[in-house]
């Protein structure tokens, strides 16, 4: 019974109400609607960015040959550092804080064809691990490089996607050959598609990918042009660092501590500085949403205190008609719930539908896909009825402790 | 259904309401209100006796105590002082929800302003009674239909009071009052919103009523309408002046 006359009170209060309600309503369902959409383009632009930051691999740092910037031991300054293959498997065996490493050979403007087809690219010599490391991962049914084809020398060549549409088209091309600067190479593993803005020389989607011992031989270099680090998970990159400092410092006499005698990319600060900044984006967006929330619930009593005075002798009648102090009650916690429920429901499908239809506005590579968070929307639902209870419980408990006459006589 | 069980704490009061029929019983009634740090005493020692089936009328000049009274009555207010036993059942101890329903069931109550719900329609107003004493809606239903028919407003079932006239809303109002049945029906000034001609047919539904058997008591200025009682109170200041038969 009283839900019953206590929702029919509630649609004729909407129906003589209709402003007071509707405002009600309005700042419910805009605090859900805003909070939702800041949160939903907050995440939409973050892992935007992660992604396509995360696309060159992730927690990892790029070792290039360098100059020293200090003197060391007698030794002056402005001498070239330029490590090879064979230090790269030293520090393998040695270094306590390097989880994966991989030298890395590299040309440009080589020709790999397949038939008439042809195409100048890059071409990289690497080390299983670099695959991993740099994000580079076979499709279903293929491979990247493995050891046997490091020890073997063998003749082997793992191709970027679009390099693959350029030769192959839509053909299987595993198990084919191309020629890489005139030599027959069999393909071993296509790249799986990935988003990537951010890169040295060029996108992996265009780079063929051989082992290193058989560029090594092919261009009779021992020369590698970089070499790709990861840390132990127990250990932070700044470790590593240190660590490849002092041993390559040993081997080539420079100070441990003079960052130019190797030039490094650690993308782990990048990403370290863009995953913090998106952080505190997301919660100044939820910041926003969420005092625009309290502005809402603060309305929301507000208007029930309003409501309350006004209503004060229709309590009283129906007070005096037999309802109980629980009936009054009631009525009013359910009556502002109803109001939260209902802004908060129809602001969280309205946030939803809007962005439902961002991805037809093309703006997918500014802002990213928005997603909406259904446990935040739950979340801020919930909240919102919590504010609701509260700014209704209060009012209700005052009229429900009036006597009948005191009710009618307000008026 | 609804008789509520209330200590009585005496049974002087059993016997008494055995003997006599007694329906209402006031025993040194006091009322004060307090406006800031003044206090006024409205009603000053009030005894006073109903029988059952008595229709009373009363009197007596403005601001003297007659709705005090009648919401004391009719358990919309409480004493400040004073034993107040209804239907031999002591008022003062009973909890909220008791004299929420008392005020359901025992007493139906009519309002010089009609005091509708002014969103509702005629029929909406006098289901509200029966909502809270949870009758079902078949019932109510044809309780709505029977009550409305027998004050004469059939046709206005579906009419909001802003549809009506005065005297319209009084007799919703007292199709209202009567929906639960109650033993006693508490008027205060009935007529007093309306035209000599409303207000005629008003005071003779509460006759029918009174021959029906219902107990009756209403306020009124109009010195005609109060001969319709058996009995008049004349109160003044706060204190009953007479308090017996018509003379
Ligand atoms: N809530 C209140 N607070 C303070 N004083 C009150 C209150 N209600 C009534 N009074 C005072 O109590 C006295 C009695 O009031 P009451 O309404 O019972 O008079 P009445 O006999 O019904 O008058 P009338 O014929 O004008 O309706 C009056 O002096 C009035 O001012
Ligand atoms: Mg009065």
């Amino acid at each position: 019974m009283l839900p019953l006359i206590t929702l029919k009170q509630f649609w004729n209060d909407l129906r003589r109400q209709k402003l007071r309600s509707m405002l009600t309503m309005f700042g419910i369902f805009w605090g859900t609607c805003s909070i939702v959409l800041l949160f939903a383009f907050g995440k939409g632009i973050g892992d935007a960015q992660l992604k396509s930051q995360k696309g060159m691999g992730d927690n990892i740092a790029i070792f290039w040959p360098g100059v020293t910037g200090k003197e060391y031991k007698g030794l002056p300054r402005g001498r070239q550092i330029r490590p090879t293959a064979d230090d790269v498997t030293h520090i393998k065996q040695v270094a306590q804080t390097v989880g994966s490493i991989s030298p890395e050979f590299r040309r440009w403007n080589v020709t790999i064809k397949r038939g008439r087809n042809s195409s100048l690219r890059m071409l990289v010599g690497c080390w299983p691990e670099f695959g991993d490391m740099r994000n580079v991962i076979p499709r279903r049914g293929s491979r990247f490089i493995n050891q046997n084809d490091i020890n073997e020398r063998r003749r082997v060549v793992f191709i970027g996607n679009l390099l693959k549409q350029d030769l192959f088209g839509n053909e299987d091309p595993i198990g084919q050959q191309v020629e890489v600067n005139s030599v027959p190479f069999t393909v071993i593993g296509v790249m799986k598609e990935k988003d990537q803005n951010s890169s040295y020389g060029s996108r992996d989607s265009r780079v063929a990918f051989i082992p290193s011992t058989t560029f090594g031989t092919m261009y009779s270099t021992r020369w590698m042009s970089n070499f790709v680090v990861q840390a132990k998970k127990e250990y932070s990159m700044a470790q590593a660092r240190r660590e490849i400092y002092e041993i390559l410092g040993g081997k080539y006499k420079f100070d441990p501590t003079d960052r130019e005698a190797l030039s490094v990319w650690d993308t782990t600060r990048g990403f370290e500085f863009l995953k913090t900044f998106f952080t505190a984006f997301q919660w100044f967006l939820v910041g926003i949403g969420a005092s625009t929330l309290i502005t809402g619930g603060i309305g929301v009593s507000n208007i029930m205190n309003v409501v309350l005075e006004e209503r004060t002798k229709e309590i009283g009648i129906k007070m005096a008609l037999g309802a109980r102090k629980s009936y009054v009650m009631t009525q009013f916690v359910l009556e502002t719930l109803l109001i939260t429920a209902v802004g908060g429901t129809l602001g969280f499908l309205f946030a939803w539908l809007i962005v439902s239809l961002v991805p037809a506005f093309g703006l997918t590579d500014f802002i990213g896909v928005p997603q909406v968070n259904v446990s935040a929307g739950v979340l801020c639902i919930v909240l919102l009825g919590i504010v609701g209870f509260f700014a209704g419980i209060f009012p209700a408990r005052r009229a429900a402790n009036l006597q009948p006459v005191q009710a009618l006589k307000l008026f | 259904m609804n008789k509520i069980a209330v200590n009585t704490n005496g049974s002087a009061r059993g016997e008494a309401k055995s003997m006599t029929d007694t329906i209402i019983d006031m025993r040194d009634v006091r009322k004060s209100y307090r406006t800031g740090k003044v206090s006024f005493e409205a009603l000053k020692g009030i005894d006073c006796l109903v029988k059952r089936g008595e229709f009373v009328g009363v009197v007596g000049p403005s601001g003297s105590g007659k709705s005090t009274l009648m919401n004391l009555m009719g358990c919309l207010d409480i004493p400040t002082t004073g034993e107040y036993y209804l239907e031999g059942q002591l008022v003062n101890k009973m909890t909220p929800n008791q004299l929420a329903d008392v005020r359901n069931r025992t007493v139906g109550f009519v309002f010089q302003a009609f005091n509708l719900l002014p969103y509702a329609t005629a029929y909406e107003n006098v289901e509200v009674p029966l909502l809270f004493a949870r009758v079902s809606s078949r019932k109510r239903r044809e309780r709505v239909a029977e009550l409305l028919s027998r004050v004469g407003l059939a046709d206005k079932m579906a009419n909001k009071p802003t549809e009506m006239s005065g005297g319209e809303m009084q007799r919703v109002a007292i199709a209202r009052a009567l929906a639960n049945e109650p033993d006693i029906i508490l008027a205060d000034e009935p007529t007093g919103n309306l035209d000599s001609k409303s207000g005629e047919a008003i005071v003779s539904l509460f006759d029918e009523l009174h021959q029906a058997g219902k107990t009756i008591v209403m306020i009124t200025h109009d010195m005609n309408i109060a001969k319709h009682g058996e009995r008049i109170i004349r109160i003044k200041d706060g204190l009953i002046q007479t308090n017996g038969d018509l003379s």
